[in-house]
Protein backbone atom coordinates (compact mmCIF):
# COMPACT_ATOMS: atom_id res chain seq x y z
CA UNK A 1 0.00 0.00 0.00
CA UNK A 2 1.14 3.72 -0.92
CA UNK A 3 2.35 5.49 2.44
CA UNK A 4 -0.12 8.76 2.99
CA UNK A 5 0.80 8.96 6.61
CA UNK A 6 3.35 9.73 8.66
CA UNK A 7 5.42 7.00 9.96
CA UNK A 8 3.65 7.48 13.42
CA UNK A 9 -0.04 7.36 11.91
CA UNK A 10 0.55 4.07 9.76
CA UNK A 11 2.08 2.44 13.03
CA UNK A 12 -0.54 3.78 15.40
CA UNK A 13 -2.79 2.38 12.20
CA UNK A 14 -0.60 -1.05 11.71
CA UNK A 15 -0.79 -2.19 15.89
CA UNK A 16 -4.99 -1.05 15.71
CA UNK A 17 -5.20 -3.56 12.34
CA UNK A 18 -3.40 -6.15 15.17
CA UNK A 19 -6.98 -6.02 17.38
CA UNK A 20 -9.37 -8.88 17.29
CA UNK A 21 -12.16 -7.81 15.29
CA UNK A 22 -10.20 -4.88 12.93
CA UNK A 23 -9.02 -5.18 9.46
CA UNK A 24 -7.21 -2.60 7.88
CA UNK A 25 -10.21 -0.57 7.22
CA UNK A 26 -11.16 -0.19 10.67
CA UNK A 27 -8.06 0.30 12.14
CA UNK A 28 -7.90 3.32 9.78
CA UNK A 29 -11.35 4.67 10.74
CA UNK A 30 -10.10 3.95 14.58
CA UNK A 31 -7.34 6.01 14.42
CA UNK A 32 -8.74 8.67 12.57
CA UNK A 33 -11.44 9.14 15.45
CA UNK A 34 -8.21 8.80 17.82
CA UNK A 35 -6.43 11.61 16.42
CA UNK A 36 -9.52 13.86 15.80
CA UNK A 37 -10.22 13.23 19.51
CA UNK A 38 -7.26 13.79 21.26
CA UNK A 39 -8.49 14.95 24.76
CA UNK A 40 -11.21 12.73 24.74
CA UNK A 41 -9.97 9.72 23.37
CA UNK A 42 -6.46 9.49 22.36
CA UNK A 43 -4.35 10.48 25.19
CA UNK A 44 -6.86 9.13 28.23
CA UNK A 45 -6.35 5.61 26.21
CA UNK A 46 -2.84 6.10 25.88
CA UNK A 47 -2.69 7.16 29.67
CA UNK A 48 -5.10 3.61 29.90
CA UNK A 49 -2.72 1.53 28.02
CA UNK A 50 0.75 2.19 29.92
CA UNK A 51 -1.18 2.12 33.77
CA UNK A 52 -2.54 -1.42 32.19
CA UNK A 53 0.60 -2.34 30.71
CA UNK A 54 2.91 -1.46 34.15
CA UNK A 55 0.29 -3.00 36.54
CA UNK A 56 -1.96 -5.55 35.48
CA UNK A 57 -0.56 -9.17 35.24
CA UNK A 58 -1.35 -12.54 35.81
CA UNK A 59 -2.31 -14.15 38.84
CA UNK A 60 0.33 -16.44 40.42
CA UNK A 61 -2.42 -18.67 41.26
CA UNK A 62 -5.30 -18.72 38.94
CA UNK A 63 -4.03 -16.96 35.48
CA UNK A 64 -6.57 -14.48 35.59
CA UNK A 65 -5.56 -10.45 34.83
CA UNK A 66 -5.56 -8.21 37.67
CA UNK A 67 -3.28 -5.39 39.11
CA UNK A 68 -3.41 -7.38 42.12
CA UNK A 69 -1.60 -10.81 42.89
CA UNK A 70 -3.25 -12.75 43.92
CA UNK A 71 -6.21 -11.62 41.95
CA UNK A 72 -9.18 -10.16 43.48
CA UNK A 73 -10.57 -13.58 43.00
CA UNK A 74 -8.19 -15.37 44.59
CA UNK A 75 -7.46 -13.38 47.87
CA UNK A 76 -11.31 -13.21 48.57
CA UNK A 77 -11.86 -14.94 51.60
CA UNK A 78 -15.64 -15.13 50.87
CA UNK A 79 -15.02 -16.98 48.25
CA UNK A 80 -15.80 -21.36 47.68
CA UNK A 81 -12.08 -22.30 48.27
CA UNK A 82 -13.75 -26.07 47.54
CA UNK A 83 -14.57 -25.42 44.09
CA UNK A 84 -12.18 -24.74 40.82
CA UNK A 85 -14.10 -23.49 37.51
CA UNK A 86 -11.55 -24.51 34.78
CA UNK A 87 -12.05 -21.77 31.39
CA UNK A 88 -10.11 -21.07 28.44
CA UNK A 89 -9.60 -17.56 28.53
CA UNK A 90 -10.26 -14.53 30.84
CA UNK A 91 -13.08 -13.24 28.75
CA UNK A 92 -14.77 -16.71 29.57
CA UNK A 93 -13.96 -15.84 33.76
CA UNK A 94 -15.33 -12.09 32.79
CA UNK A 95 -18.94 -13.76 31.56
CA UNK A 96 -18.71 -16.63 34.73
CA UNK A 97 -18.23 -12.98 36.76
CA UNK A 98 -21.02 -10.92 35.29
CA UNK A 99 -23.66 -13.49 35.49
CA UNK A 100 -22.99 -13.40 39.45
CA UNK A 101 -24.29 -17.07 39.77
CA UNK A 102 -20.49 -19.25 40.75
CA UNK A 103 -18.89 -18.16 43.95
CA UNK A 104 -15.87 -20.50 43.89
CA UNK A 105 -12.42 -19.85 42.23
CA UNK A 106 -11.14 -20.16 38.76
CA UNK A 107 -8.13 -21.61 36.78
CA UNK A 108 -7.41 -19.98 33.74
CA UNK A 109 -5.64 -22.68 31.23
CA UNK A 110 -4.77 -19.76 28.29
CA UNK A 111 -5.78 -21.81 25.70
CA UNK A 112 -6.79 -25.34 24.78
CA UNK A 113 -4.67 -28.43 23.58
CA UNK A 114 -4.16 -28.24 19.71
CA UNK A 115 -1.29 -30.22 17.94
CA UNK A 116 -1.98 -28.55 14.77
CA UNK A 117 -2.18 -25.07 16.59
CA UNK A 118 1.68 -26.65 18.43
CA UNK A 119 -0.43 -26.08 21.97
CA UNK A 120 0.28 -29.11 24.31
CA UNK A 121 -0.51 -29.78 27.59
CA UNK A 122 3.02 -27.80 28.98
CA UNK A 123 1.85 -24.54 27.10
CA UNK A 124 -1.31 -24.60 29.27
CA UNK A 125 -1.96 -24.09 33.34
CA UNK A 126 -2.38 -27.63 33.86
CA UNK A 127 0.14 -28.66 35.64
CA UNK A 128 -0.73 -26.07 38.28
CA UNK A 129 -4.41 -26.90 38.07
CA UNK A 130 -3.42 -30.97 39.17
CA UNK A 131 -1.63 -29.25 41.86
CA UNK A 132 -4.47 -26.83 43.03
CA UNK A 133 -6.60 -29.56 42.50
CA UNK A 134 -4.53 -32.34 45.29
CA UNK A 135 -4.30 -29.64 47.83
CA UNK A 136 -7.13 -31.01 50.29
CA UNK A 137 -9.40 -27.98 49.53
CA UNK A 138 -10.68 -28.56 46.44
CA UNK A 139 -13.52 -30.52 46.11
CA UNK A 140 -14.93 -29.88 42.88
CA UNK A 141 -13.25 -29.36 39.55
CA UNK A 142 -16.14 -27.73 36.88
CA UNK A 143 -14.80 -27.54 33.38
CA UNK A 144 -16.68 -24.72 31.19
CA UNK A 145 -15.08 -24.92 28.43
CA UNK A 146 -16.20 -24.61 24.56
CA UNK A 147 -17.94 -27.31 22.45
CA UNK A 148 -15.70 -27.53 19.69
CA UNK A 149 -13.33 -30.09 19.37
CA UNK A 150 -10.32 -28.77 20.51
CA UNK A 151 -12.70 -27.73 23.91
CA UNK A 152 -14.25 -30.76 24.64
CA UNK A 153 -10.82 -32.67 23.79
CA UNK A 154 -9.29 -30.28 26.39
CA UNK A 155 -12.23 -31.53 29.05
CA UNK A 156 -11.72 -35.52 28.50
CA UNK A 157 -7.85 -34.75 28.69
CA UNK A 158 -7.98 -32.57 32.14
CA UNK A 159 -11.13 -35.22 33.66
CA UNK A 160 -8.46 -38.07 32.81
CA UNK A 161 -5.73 -36.32 34.57
CA UNK A 162 -7.63 -35.09 37.35
CA UNK A 163 -8.87 -38.83 38.08
CA UNK A 164 -6.65 -39.50 40.80
CA UNK A 165 -6.79 -36.15 42.36
CA UNK A 166 -9.55 -36.48 44.85
CA UNK A 167 -12.24 -34.60 43.37
CA UNK A 168 -15.33 -34.53 41.46
CA UNK A 169 -15.10 -33.17 38.13
CA UNK A 170 -18.30 -31.88 36.41
CA UNK A 171 -18.87 -30.19 33.04
CA UNK A 172 -21.46 -27.30 32.29
CA UNK A 173 -24.56 -28.49 30.81
CA UNK A 174 -24.20 -28.49 27.31
CA UNK A 175 -27.00 -25.58 26.36
CA UNK A 176 -23.78 -24.34 24.99
CA UNK A 177 -23.92 -23.72 21.02
CA UNK A 178 -21.50 -25.85 18.95
CA UNK A 179 -18.17 -23.45 18.86
CA UNK A 180 -20.50 -21.52 21.17
CA UNK A 181 -17.39 -19.63 23.98
CA UNK A 182 -18.53 -19.20 27.21
CA UNK A 183 -18.15 -15.07 26.83
CA UNK A 184 -20.95 -15.35 24.23
CA UNK A 185 -23.47 -16.40 26.84
CA UNK A 186 -25.99 -14.63 28.75
CA UNK A 187 -26.11 -14.70 32.33
CA UNK A 188 -29.03 -16.42 32.56
CA UNK A 189 -27.58 -19.30 30.31
CA UNK A 190 -24.35 -19.30 32.14
CA UNK A 191 -26.45 -19.51 35.32
CA UNK A 192 -28.61 -22.79 33.64
CA UNK A 193 -25.41 -24.47 32.45
CA UNK A 194 -23.64 -24.09 35.95
CA UNK A 195 -26.99 -25.25 37.99
CA UNK A 196 -27.15 -28.45 35.43
CA UNK A 197 -22.82 -29.65 35.37
CA UNK A 198 -22.80 -33.03 35.18
CA UNK A 199 -20.34 -35.68 35.82
CA UNK A 200 -17.41 -35.31 33.26
CA UNK B 1 -43.23 -25.46 6.28
CA UNK B 2 -43.57 -22.94 3.69
CA UNK B 3 -41.44 -24.18 -0.02
CA UNK B 4 -38.62 -22.08 0.12
CA UNK B 5 -38.67 -19.78 -3.30
CA UNK B 6 -36.15 -17.62 -4.97
CA UNK B 7 -38.19 -14.90 -5.35
CA UNK B 8 -35.08 -12.40 -6.85
CA UNK B 9 -31.72 -12.95 -7.22
CA UNK B 10 -28.96 -10.32 -7.69
CA UNK B 11 -25.29 -11.00 -8.31
CA UNK B 12 -22.34 -8.42 -7.95
CA UNK B 13 -18.70 -9.17 -9.54
CA UNK B 14 -19.39 -13.00 -9.20
CA UNK B 15 -17.10 -14.55 -11.68
CA UNK B 16 -18.16 -13.30 -15.45
CA UNK B 17 -21.00 -10.99 -13.84
CA UNK B 18 -20.68 -7.99 -12.86
CA UNK B 19 -24.16 -6.86 -12.26
CA UNK B 20 -26.79 -9.28 -12.68
CA UNK B 21 -30.25 -9.86 -11.36
CA UNK B 22 -33.35 -12.06 -11.89
CA UNK B 23 -36.94 -12.37 -10.93
CA UNK B 24 -38.04 -15.69 -9.97
CA UNK B 25 -41.65 -17.01 -9.51
CA UNK B 26 -40.93 -20.33 -8.26
CA UNK B 27 -41.43 -22.18 -11.30
CA UNK B 28 -38.26 -24.16 -12.56
CA UNK B 29 -35.98 -22.22 -14.50
CA UNK B 30 -34.11 -22.79 -17.68
CA UNK B 31 -30.97 -21.34 -18.44
CA UNK B 32 -29.91 -20.88 -22.36
CA UNK B 33 -26.93 -19.54 -23.96
CA UNK B 34 -23.23 -20.65 -25.92
CA UNK B 35 -20.59 -22.35 -24.31
CA UNK B 36 -18.92 -19.60 -21.50
CA UNK B 37 -22.04 -17.70 -21.36
CA UNK B 38 -22.20 -18.26 -17.65
CA UNK B 39 -24.81 -20.86 -17.15
CA UNK B 40 -22.44 -22.89 -14.49
CA UNK B 41 -22.03 -19.30 -13.04
CA UNK B 42 -25.26 -18.52 -12.08
CA UNK B 43 -25.94 -21.85 -10.65
CA UNK B 44 -22.59 -21.68 -8.86
CA UNK B 45 -23.97 -18.41 -7.32
CA UNK B 46 -26.99 -19.86 -6.15
CA UNK B 47 -24.78 -23.21 -4.75
CA UNK B 48 -23.27 -20.40 -2.20
CA UNK B 49 -26.78 -19.83 -0.75
CA UNK B 50 -25.76 -23.55 1.20
CA UNK B 51 -22.57 -23.39 3.45
CA UNK B 52 -19.62 -24.54 2.14
CA UNK B 53 -17.96 -24.56 -1.14
CA UNK B 54 -20.41 -24.01 -3.99
CA UNK B 55 -20.70 -26.78 -6.61
CA UNK B 56 -17.44 -26.09 -8.20
CA UNK B 57 -15.77 -26.43 -4.89
CA UNK B 58 -14.44 -23.04 -5.25
CA UNK B 59 -12.81 -20.93 -2.33
CA UNK B 60 -14.74 -17.56 -1.58
CA UNK B 61 -11.08 -15.84 -3.07
CA UNK B 62 -11.62 -17.64 -6.27
CA UNK B 63 -14.92 -16.37 -7.54
CA UNK B 64 -14.87 -12.67 -7.74
CA UNK B 65 -14.70 -11.00 -11.32
CA UNK B 66 -11.64 -10.66 -12.23
CA UNK B 67 -10.80 -8.83 -15.63
CA UNK B 68 -7.90 -10.90 -17.89
CA UNK B 69 -4.34 -10.60 -16.06
CA UNK B 70 -5.75 -9.75 -12.37
CA UNK B 71 -4.23 -11.92 -9.59
CA UNK B 72 -6.96 -11.09 -7.26
CA UNK B 73 -10.60 -11.28 -7.79
CA UNK B 74 -12.80 -8.58 -6.70
CA UNK B 75 -15.10 -8.30 -3.19
CA UNK B 76 -18.85 -10.28 -4.46
CA UNK B 77 -21.59 -11.11 -3.85
CA UNK B 78 -25.45 -12.73 -4.14
CA UNK B 79 -28.32 -11.56 -2.72
CA UNK B 80 -31.29 -13.65 -2.95
CA UNK B 81 -35.01 -12.95 -1.22
CA UNK B 82 -36.80 -15.79 0.21
CA UNK B 83 -40.38 -16.19 0.11
CA UNK B 84 -41.77 -16.94 3.60
CA UNK B 85 -44.60 -16.27 5.92
CA UNK B 86 -44.49 -12.89 6.79
CA UNK B 87 -43.17 -11.42 2.93
CA UNK B 88 -39.83 -11.67 1.50
CA UNK B 89 -36.32 -11.93 3.50
CA UNK B 90 -33.32 -10.76 2.61
CA UNK B 91 -30.58 -13.36 2.21
CA UNK B 92 -27.17 -12.76 1.16
CA UNK B 93 -23.46 -13.82 0.94
CA UNK B 94 -20.35 -12.59 -0.47
CA UNK B 95 -16.85 -11.22 0.76
CA UNK B 96 -16.17 -7.56 1.57
CA UNK B 97 -13.01 -5.89 0.07
CA UNK B 98 -9.78 -6.64 2.19
CA UNK B 99 -11.82 -10.06 3.07
CA UNK B 100 -11.19 -13.74 3.04
CA UNK B 101 -13.74 -15.02 4.46
CA UNK B 102 -17.20 -15.47 3.01
CA UNK B 103 -19.86 -13.74 5.13
CA UNK B 104 -23.64 -14.34 5.25
CA UNK B 105 -26.44 -11.89 5.87
CA UNK B 106 -29.50 -12.42 6.87
CA UNK B 107 -31.91 -9.17 6.70
CA UNK B 108 -29.20 -7.29 7.17
CA UNK B 109 -27.31 -8.97 10.15
CA UNK B 110 -24.56 -10.71 9.72
CA UNK B 111 -25.08 -14.53 10.73
CA UNK B 112 -23.34 -17.77 11.10
CA UNK B 113 -23.40 -19.77 7.39
CA UNK B 114 -24.89 -22.78 9.24
CA UNK B 115 -28.33 -20.69 9.56
CA UNK B 116 -28.48 -20.66 5.54
CA UNK B 117 -29.92 -24.10 5.51
CA UNK B 118 -32.99 -22.89 7.52
CA UNK B 119 -33.74 -21.39 4.55
CA UNK B 120 -32.62 -22.53 1.42
CA UNK B 121 -31.84 -26.44 0.77
CA UNK B 122 -30.03 -27.25 -2.39
CA UNK B 123 -29.51 -30.61 -4.53
CA UNK B 124 -27.05 -30.27 -7.43
CA UNK B 125 -25.84 -32.01 -10.46
CA UNK B 126 -23.07 -30.89 -12.60
CA UNK B 127 -20.85 -32.92 -15.50
CA UNK B 128 -18.80 -32.88 -13.54
CA UNK B 129 -20.52 -35.86 -11.39
CA UNK B 130 -20.83 -37.84 -14.44
CA UNK B 131 -17.55 -39.22 -12.97
CA UNK B 132 -18.94 -40.24 -9.73
CA UNK B 133 -18.54 -43.70 -10.20
CA UNK B 134 -15.46 -44.02 -12.01
CA UNK B 135 -12.71 -41.75 -9.83
CA UNK B 136 -11.53 -42.56 -6.17
CA UNK B 137 -14.13 -42.30 -3.18
CA UNK B 138 -13.45 -38.86 -2.03
CA UNK B 139 -15.98 -37.41 -4.34
CA UNK B 140 -18.36 -39.96 -3.86
CA UNK B 141 -18.31 -39.69 0.12
CA UNK B 142 -18.51 -35.33 -0.56
CA UNK B 143 -21.83 -36.55 -2.36
CA UNK B 144 -22.84 -38.73 0.09
CA UNK B 145 -21.96 -36.14 2.84
CA UNK B 146 -24.20 -33.83 0.92
CA UNK B 147 -26.94 -36.34 0.81
CA UNK B 148 -27.16 -36.92 4.70
CA UNK B 149 -26.50 -32.92 5.41
CA UNK B 150 -29.59 -32.17 3.31
CA UNK B 151 -31.35 -34.17 5.20
CA UNK B 152 -29.72 -33.60 8.61
CA UNK B 153 -28.45 -30.31 8.78
CA UNK B 154 -26.08 -31.23 11.90
CA UNK B 155 -24.11 -33.59 9.92
CA UNK B 156 -21.33 -30.88 8.35
CA UNK B 157 -20.76 -29.97 12.03
CA UNK B 158 -20.05 -33.67 12.83
CA UNK B 159 -18.48 -34.70 10.04
CA UNK B 160 -15.68 -31.28 10.55
CA UNK B 161 -15.48 -32.22 14.01
CA UNK B 162 -14.41 -35.92 13.31
CA UNK B 163 -11.70 -34.39 10.82
CA UNK B 164 -10.21 -32.20 12.95
CA UNK B 165 -9.80 -34.75 15.51
CA UNK B 166 -8.36 -37.09 13.07
CA UNK B 167 -6.16 -34.43 11.78
CA UNK B 168 -5.24 -33.91 15.56
CA UNK B 169 -4.42 -37.14 16.04
CA UNK B 170 -2.56 -37.47 13.06
CA UNK B 171 -0.19 -34.73 13.76
CA UNK B 172 0.49 -36.64 16.90
CA UNK B 173 0.96 -39.69 15.86
CA UNK B 174 3.35 -38.50 13.42
CA UNK B 175 5.16 -34.91 15.54
CA UNK B 176 4.76 -36.25 18.89
CA UNK B 177 4.66 -35.98 21.64
CA UNK B 178 4.14 -39.30 22.36
CA UNK B 179 1.00 -38.59 24.93
CA UNK B 180 -1.14 -41.53 25.46
CA UNK B 181 -3.91 -39.23 27.59
CA UNK B 182 -4.26 -36.61 24.91
CA UNK B 183 -4.48 -39.24 21.99
CA UNK B 184 -7.01 -41.04 23.89
CA UNK B 185 -9.17 -38.03 24.63
CA UNK B 186 -9.05 -37.04 20.81
CA UNK B 187 -9.60 -40.48 19.93
CA UNK B 188 -12.83 -40.18 22.21
CA UNK B 189 -13.82 -36.56 19.87
CA UNK B 190 -12.96 -38.36 17.22
CA UNK B 191 -15.00 -41.65 17.92
CA UNK B 192 -18.53 -39.60 19.38
CA UNK B 193 -18.09 -37.28 16.07
CA UNK B 194 -17.42 -40.20 13.63
CA UNK B 195 -20.25 -42.42 15.38
CA UNK B 196 -22.55 -39.33 14.75
CA UNK B 197 -21.43 -38.93 10.90
CA UNK B 198 -21.47 -43.10 10.45
CA UNK B 199 -25.22 -42.63 11.57
CA UNK B 200 -26.22 -40.00 9.35
CA UNK B 201 -24.94 -41.57 6.55
CA UNK B 202 -26.41 -44.70 6.22
CA UNK B 203 -30.15 -43.15 7.15
CA UNK B 204 -29.56 -40.90 4.56
CA UNK B 205 -28.29 -43.82 2.51
CA UNK B 206 -31.36 -45.97 3.74
CA UNK B 207 -34.24 -43.40 3.37
CA UNK B 208 -32.56 -42.92 -0.29
CA UNK B 209 -33.43 -46.82 -0.94
CA UNK B 210 -37.35 -46.83 0.19
CA UNK B 211 -37.68 -43.61 -2.42
CA UNK B 212 -35.78 -45.44 -5.20
CA UNK B 213 -37.70 -48.20 -4.44
CA UNK B 214 -41.00 -46.22 -4.43
CA UNK B 215 -40.34 -44.83 -7.85
CA UNK B 216 -39.61 -47.87 -10.22
CA UNK B 217 -42.68 -46.51 -12.71
CA UNK B 218 -40.16 -43.76 -14.10
CA UNK B 219 -37.88 -44.70 -16.96
CA UNK B 220 -34.84 -44.25 -15.02
CA UNK B 221 -32.56 -47.33 -14.15
CA UNK B 222 -33.18 -48.49 -10.44
CA UNK B 223 -30.23 -48.27 -7.95
CA UNK B 224 -28.91 -50.60 -5.18
CA UNK B 225 -27.65 -47.89 -2.15
CA UNK B 226 -25.22 -49.14 0.02
CA UNK B 227 -22.33 -48.31 1.62
CA UNK B 228 -18.72 -49.97 2.47
CA UNK B 229 -17.36 -50.59 5.72
CA UNK B 230 -18.55 -51.38 8.82
CA UNK B 231 -19.67 -48.18 10.11
CA UNK B 232 -22.98 -47.40 10.55
CA UNK B 233 -25.65 -46.89 12.94
CA UNK B 234 -24.89 -49.93 15.58
CA UNK B 235 -25.36 -48.71 19.08
CA UNK B 236 -21.48 -50.14 20.21
CA UNK B 237 -20.55 -47.72 16.83
CA UNK B 238 -18.51 -44.90 19.23
CA UNK B 239 -17.19 -47.40 21.27
CA UNK B 240 -15.97 -49.91 18.56
CA UNK B 241 -14.29 -46.79 16.67
CA UNK B 242 -12.38 -45.30 19.59
CA UNK B 243 -11.13 -48.64 20.44
CA UNK B 244 -10.03 -49.54 16.61
CA UNK B 245 -8.41 -46.09 16.55
CA UNK B 246 -6.15 -46.86 19.87
CA UNK B 247 -4.81 -50.39 18.80
CA UNK B 248 -4.26 -48.25 15.19
CA UNK B 249 -2.21 -45.94 16.50
CA UNK B 250 1.43 -47.61 14.97
CA UNK B 251 0.20 -48.95 12.48
CA UNK B 252 -1.56 -45.26 11.30
CA UNK B 253 2.02 -43.04 12.04
CA UNK B 254 3.82 -45.78 9.67
CA UNK B 255 1.12 -44.92 6.86
CA UNK B 256 1.17 -41.28 7.67
CA UNK B 257 -2.77 -41.47 7.66
CA UNK B 258 -5.64 -43.18 9.47
CA UNK B 259 -6.49 -46.34 7.32
CA UNK B 260 -10.11 -47.13 9.48
CA UNK B 261 -12.43 -45.14 10.36
CA UNK B 262 -15.71 -43.68 8.59
CA UNK B 263 -13.36 -41.41 6.41
CA UNK B 264 -13.35 -44.54 4.59
CA UNK B 265 -16.53 -45.52 3.42
CA UNK B 266 -17.77 -45.63 0.49
CA UNK B 267 -21.23 -45.01 -1.23
CA UNK B 268 -21.85 -48.71 -3.33
CA UNK B 269 -24.49 -48.43 -6.19
CA UNK B 270 -25.29 -51.13 -8.22
CA UNK B 271 -27.56 -51.28 -11.28
CA UNK B 272 -30.21 -52.93 -9.96
CA UNK B 273 -31.01 -54.48 -13.03
CA UNK B 274 -28.10 -55.12 -14.30
CA UNK B 275 -27.09 -56.25 -11.27
CA UNK B 276 -23.59 -54.48 -12.00
CA UNK B 277 -21.43 -51.80 -9.65
CA UNK B 278 -22.23 -48.96 -11.81
CA UNK B 279 -18.86 -48.56 -12.41
CA UNK B 280 -19.13 -51.12 -15.20
CA UNK B 281 -22.45 -49.34 -16.90
CA UNK B 282 -21.94 -47.31 -19.76
CA UNK B 283 -21.53 -43.59 -19.61
CA UNK B 284 -25.33 -42.81 -20.15
CA UNK B 285 -26.22 -45.49 -17.61
CA UNK B 286 -24.35 -43.98 -15.22
CA UNK B 287 -25.45 -40.59 -15.84
CA UNK B 288 -29.23 -41.89 -15.47
CA UNK B 289 -28.33 -43.76 -12.05
CA UNK B 290 -26.89 -40.75 -10.69
CA UNK B 291 -30.30 -38.35 -11.42
CA UNK B 292 -32.20 -40.91 -10.53
CA UNK B 293 -30.44 -40.85 -6.72
CA UNK B 294 -30.67 -36.76 -6.94
CA UNK B 295 -34.18 -36.93 -8.11
CA UNK B 296 -35.09 -39.42 -5.60
CA UNK B 297 -33.51 -37.21 -2.70
CA UNK B 298 -35.33 -34.11 -3.72
CA UNK B 299 -38.75 -36.37 -3.61
CA UNK B 300 -37.83 -37.43 -0.04
CA UNK B 301 -36.72 -33.78 1.13
CA UNK B 302 -39.55 -32.15 -0.55
CA UNK B 303 -41.28 -33.96 1.81
CA UNK B 304 -39.96 -33.42 5.19
CA UNK B 305 -42.33 -30.73 6.93
CA UNK B 306 -39.84 -28.99 8.69
CA UNK B 307 -37.23 -27.84 6.34
CA UNK B 308 -37.53 -25.74 3.62
CA UNK B 309 -38.71 -27.50 0.02
CA UNK B 310 -35.40 -28.49 -1.59
CA UNK B 311 -33.96 -26.32 -4.75
CA UNK B 312 -32.53 -28.07 -7.34
CA UNK B 313 -29.41 -27.18 -9.82
CA UNK B 314 -29.16 -29.49 -13.36
CA UNK B 315 -26.14 -27.99 -14.62
CA UNK B 316 -25.84 -29.71 -18.22
CA UNK B 317 -28.36 -32.50 -17.72
CA UNK B 318 -31.13 -32.67 -20.12
CA UNK B 319 -28.68 -32.51 -23.07
CA UNK B 320 -27.84 -36.26 -22.32
CA UNK B 321 -31.27 -37.75 -21.55
CA UNK B 322 -32.98 -38.72 -24.39
CA UNK B 323 -36.75 -37.45 -25.00
CA UNK B 324 -38.61 -39.80 -22.84
CA UNK B 325 -36.32 -39.69 -19.62
CA UNK B 326 -36.21 -35.81 -20.43
CA UNK B 327 -40.02 -34.94 -20.14
CA UNK B 328 -40.05 -37.51 -16.93
CA UNK B 329 -37.52 -35.29 -15.68
CA UNK B 330 -39.65 -32.22 -16.16
CA UNK B 331 -42.43 -34.15 -15.09
CA UNK B 332 -41.21 -34.87 -11.75
CA UNK B 333 -39.91 -31.24 -11.42
CA UNK B 334 -43.31 -29.88 -11.87
CA UNK B 335 -45.38 -32.69 -9.64
CA UNK B 336 -42.39 -32.31 -6.71
CA UNK B 337 -43.39 -27.97 -7.17
CA UNK B 338 -39.44 -27.83 -6.81
CA UNK B 339 -37.58 -24.36 -7.91
CA UNK B 340 -35.01 -26.08 -10.18
CA UNK B 341 -32.42 -23.73 -12.23
CA UNK B 342 -31.52 -25.96 -15.44
CA UNK B 343 -29.26 -25.28 -18.40
CA UNK B 344 -28.85 -26.60 -21.98
CA UNK B 345 -27.14 -25.17 -24.80
CA UNK B 346 -30.38 -24.56 -26.83
CA UNK B 347 -34.01 -23.28 -25.72
CA UNK B 348 -35.43 -26.21 -27.46
CA UNK B 349 -34.20 -28.82 -25.08
CA UNK B 350 -36.38 -27.17 -22.78
CA UNK B 351 -39.38 -27.23 -25.05
CA UNK B 352 -40.81 -30.11 -22.18
CA UNK B 353 -41.03 -27.56 -19.82
CA UNK B 354 -43.10 -24.51 -21.95
CA UNK B 355 -45.85 -23.03 -19.77
CA UNK B 356 -44.59 -24.93 -16.89
CA UNK B 357 -41.24 -23.00 -16.47
CA UNK B 358 -39.93 -19.65 -17.42
CA UNK B 359 -36.76 -19.03 -20.02
CA UNK B 360 -33.56 -17.48 -19.29
CA UNK B 361 -31.27 -16.38 -22.09
CA UNK B 362 -28.03 -15.76 -20.89
CA UNK B 363 -25.84 -13.81 -22.78
CA UNK B 364 -22.13 -12.86 -21.61
CA UNK B 365 -22.99 -11.96 -18.28
CA UNK B 366 -26.69 -10.36 -18.92
CA UNK B 367 -30.16 -12.18 -17.99
CA UNK B 368 -32.99 -11.57 -20.36
CA UNK B 369 -35.86 -13.78 -19.39
CA UNK B 370 -37.91 -14.69 -22.57
CA UNK B 371 -41.66 -15.26 -22.50
CA UNK B 372 -42.83 -19.01 -22.53
N1 LIG C 1 -13.52 -15.01 -11.56
C1 LIG C 1 -13.96 -14.77 -12.81
N2 LIG C 1 -14.02 -13.50 -13.29
C2 LIG C 1 -14.46 -13.25 -14.54
N3 LIG C 1 -14.85 -14.20 -15.39
C3 LIG C 1 -14.82 -15.48 -14.98
C4 LIG C 1 -14.38 -15.83 -13.68
N4 LIG C 1 -14.46 -17.17 -13.54
C5 LIG C 1 -14.93 -17.64 -14.72
N5 LIG C 1 -15.16 -16.63 -15.59
C6 LIG C 1 -15.64 -16.72 -16.96
O1 LIG C 1 -16.91 -17.31 -16.96
C7 LIG C 1 -17.07 -18.00 -18.20
C8 LIG C 1 -17.59 -19.40 -17.98
O2 LIG C 1 -18.88 -19.30 -17.58
P1 LIG C 1 -19.74 -20.60 -17.35
O3 LIG C 1 -20.83 -20.21 -16.46
O4 LIG C 1 -18.89 -21.74 -16.92
O5 LIG C 1 -20.23 -20.87 -18.83
P2 LIG C 1 -21.40 -21.80 -19.33
O6 LIG C 1 -22.49 -20.89 -19.77
O7 LIG C 1 -20.80 -22.55 -20.49
O8 LIG C 1 -21.79 -22.68 -18.21
C9 LIG C 1 -15.74 -18.10 -18.85
O9 LIG C 1 -15.74 -17.25 -19.97
C10 LIG C 1 -14.78 -17.64 -17.80
O10 LIG C 1 -13.72 -16.96 -18.34
MG1 LIG D 1 -21.48 -24.69 -17.99
ZN1 LIG E 1 -6.27 -15.66 40.78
Amino acid sequence: MASFASPEIERLIALLAKLPGMGPRSARRAALALLKKRDQLLTPLADALTDAAAKVRACSVCGALDAQDPCAVCSDRSRDRALICVVEEVGALWAMERAGAYRGRYQVLGGLLSALDGVGPDNLRIGELVARARDGEVQEVILALPATVDGQTTAHYLAERLADAGVSVTSLARGVPVGGELDWLDDGTIAQALRARRPA
Amino acid sequence: MAPAVLTRLTLTDFRSYEGASLDLDGRPVFLFGDNGAGKTNLLEAVSFLAPGKGLRGAGAGEVGRRMPGEAKGRAWSVAALVAAEGGDLRLGTGVEPDAARRIVRLEGETVQAGRLSEMVRLIWLTPAQDRLFLEGGTERRRFLDRLAFAAEPPHAAAAAAYERAMRERMKLLTDGPDDPLWLAALESRAAAAGAAVASARIRAVRALQVEIDGRADRPFPLASVSLSGDWDDAPDTEARLASTLAAARGRDAAAGRALSGPHRTDLVVIHREKDRPAAECSTGEQKALVLNLVLAQAARLSRAESAPNPILLLDEVAAHLDPERRAALFDEIAALKLQAFLTGVEAALFDGLKGRGSGVRVDRGALRTVED
